[in-house]
């Protein structure tokens, strides 16, 4: 039983699922069952990413994706997180603001592009924000809901200890509302991931949706796939990062130092 | 701790004390002078809790008034320190970063002093996570009295930890109060530590002081005949054991 155990639990667990998944696909798609008009074979799928790598167009890709990615997310999460703050802390601003924040929350992002597309064009301009109204949303809720949710206790303990205004927001307010909204900025990397796929696919001269619908009308279903599983390892990357951001600095709370 | 400052001097004068309809202090007077160590104590819900908050000036009062050494208490003061019944440290903050929020110069070897005064100098570095729940309240009062406050007030501080580390904790306080001399005001529903701790204990129901004794005992105090006697004095007082009390009072004291 021991080595069997041993086997079934460690720390390849999570592993055997997909390589037993991407096995099956190779062999079915080897032996014809899948037609690789319909599905090529990972193999072909890997070839297709090595020469791409090789010729450095990928690269140039990523990087423009990337690009476009993080500054929609500088932006509309920075945008989130002060407004977040502003409304948590001050019932009066959350009064005004809330009720119309929540009205365009309501509104599917993405609905907007043709919209979008009027107004700026295809260029950088409407993909970024596009990606800045995605990721807004969540973090500007969590942002509210992290400050809401601080201990009153501290808050008079400040009181008490005379924390007052910077002192205040940087000892008590901000890293009383931090794991809420790291929480918040998880959700809004995969909006950001999956805002610029979107984008990318409807209007694009550069970039990895650029690439793979460039590869559609050629018929090259094996970059098409590349892509694909581009954009997975690219969001599963940058929820890794906000993990381990999560654990550096939430090490003191005993909940986010295990596992 | 070189420099020794006295304790402050606290007068309340007819404090009155209204949530809406209710009112819960209904006009306390008590002088307290300075340097004096006083225990609050009463059933829960007698106020005892809104008077120290009143103190604290976290809580205005709806009529009289306070004054600490003839100064009107209108907001918080800079030296006036207090202890929850939760330690209330930031959990974000190791234990020496939160004793540091209690200095104004934010000194780090003071805040180290602090906390080797309450011998938790070994703990600097932990998170508050980690510590005990005893220790996490000797954090605290390392926190309250490392800006060497004039008065400190105490909510109840031990009442959520185990009998032993709470004898601990009494004998922490007064070794600290008579080597720091400030004035403290400890409220408390455990009559016994109250006669442990205190010069003199006042007793609060409906929202007056229905009695104030001078613990005339030696310290450090032992649970001898004297103790006793204090200890059933007031705590026969507050259970209305003494056949000569009126029965209006009782009604009273179970209607809240």
């Amino acid at each position: 039983m021991k080595p069997f155990r041993k086997l079934a639990v460690n720390r390849y667990t999570p592993y055997y699922l997909p390589v037993l998944a991407v096995a099956v696909w190779q062999l079915l798609g080897q032996y014809g069952y899948i037609s690789t008009r319909t599905l090529p074979t990972p193999l072909q799928v890997a070839e297709a990413g090595i020469s791409l790598a090789k010729s450095g167009e990928i690269f140039q890709y990523i990087y423009d994706s990337a690009k476009r990615a993080f500054i929609g997310l500088v932006i509309g999460g920075g945008i989130g997180f002060v407004l977040g703050v502003v409304n948590g802390l001050f019932p009066i601003a959350n009064r005004y603001l809330d009720s119309s924040l929540q009205m365009i929350r309501n509104v599917p992002h993405l609905a907007l592009i043709p919209l979008v597309i009027l107004w700026f064009g295809i260029d950088e301009t409407a993909k970024i924000f596009l990606v800045a109204l995605g990721v807004f949303f969540p973090i500007y809720m969590n942002t509210v809901h992290g400050i809401r949710s601080i201990d009153p206790g501290l808050i008079e303990m400040a009181k008490v200890y005379e924390l007052k205004g910077f002192a205040f927001y940087r000892e008590v307010i901000l890293p009383g509302a931090l794991s809420s909204v790291l929480v918040g900025l998880r959700y809004a990397l995969g909006f950001m991931w999956l805002t610029l796929i979107v984008a990318e696919t409807i209007s694009a001269n550069s970039g990895i949706g650029y690439m793979a619908m460039n590869a559609r009308e050629f018929m090259r279903l094996d970059i098409v796939v590349f892509a694909i599983i581009l954009y997975a390892i690219l969001g599963k990357l940058s929820d890794s990062a906000a993990k381990l951001m999560e654990r550096r600095l939430l090490r003191w709370n005993p909940n986010y130092t295990k596992s | 701790m070189s420099t020794h400052r006295l304790g402050a001097r606290l007068h309340i004068q007819s404090a009155i004390k209204r949530f809406g309809e209710q009112e819960v202090l209904r006009g306390i007077d008590l002088t307290i002078p300075a340097g004096q160590f006083v225990a609050i104590v009463g059933r829960s819900g007698c106020g005892k809790s809104t008077l120290l908050r009143l103190i604290a000036g976290l809580e205005p009062p709806s009529d009289g008034e306070l004054t600490l050494d003839g100064e009107t208490i209108g907001g918080h003061h800079a030296d006036t320190r207090m202890l929850f019944q939760d330690a209330r440290l930031l959990p974000w903050r190791k234990a020496v970063d939160n004793v540091q929020v209690g200095l104004r110069t934010r000194s780090r070897e003071r805040a180290l002093d602090a906390l080797s005064q309450v011998g938790l100098a070994d703990k600097a570095n932990e998170w508050p996570g980690v510590l005990s729940g005893g220790q996490r309240q000797r954090v605290a009062l390392a926190r309250a009295l490392a800006g060497q406050p004039r008065l400190l007030l105490l909510d109840e501080p031990l009442g959520a930890l185990d009998a032993l580390t709470r004898i601990e904790m009494q004998q922490l306080i007064e070794r600290l109060w008579l080597e720091q001399g400030f004035t403290a005001v400890l409220v408390t529903h455990d009559v016994s530590e109250a006669v442990a701790l205190a010069d003199r204990v006042i007793l609060i129901e409906s929202g007056r002081i229905s009695l104030d004794v001078n613990i005339t005992l030696d310290r450090p105090r032992e649970r001898d005949g004297g103790f006793v006697h204090f200890e059933k004095l007031i705590l026969d007082r507050i259970l209305e054991r003494d056949s000569s009390e009126a029965p209006r009072g009782k009604k009273l004291s179970y209607s809240i």
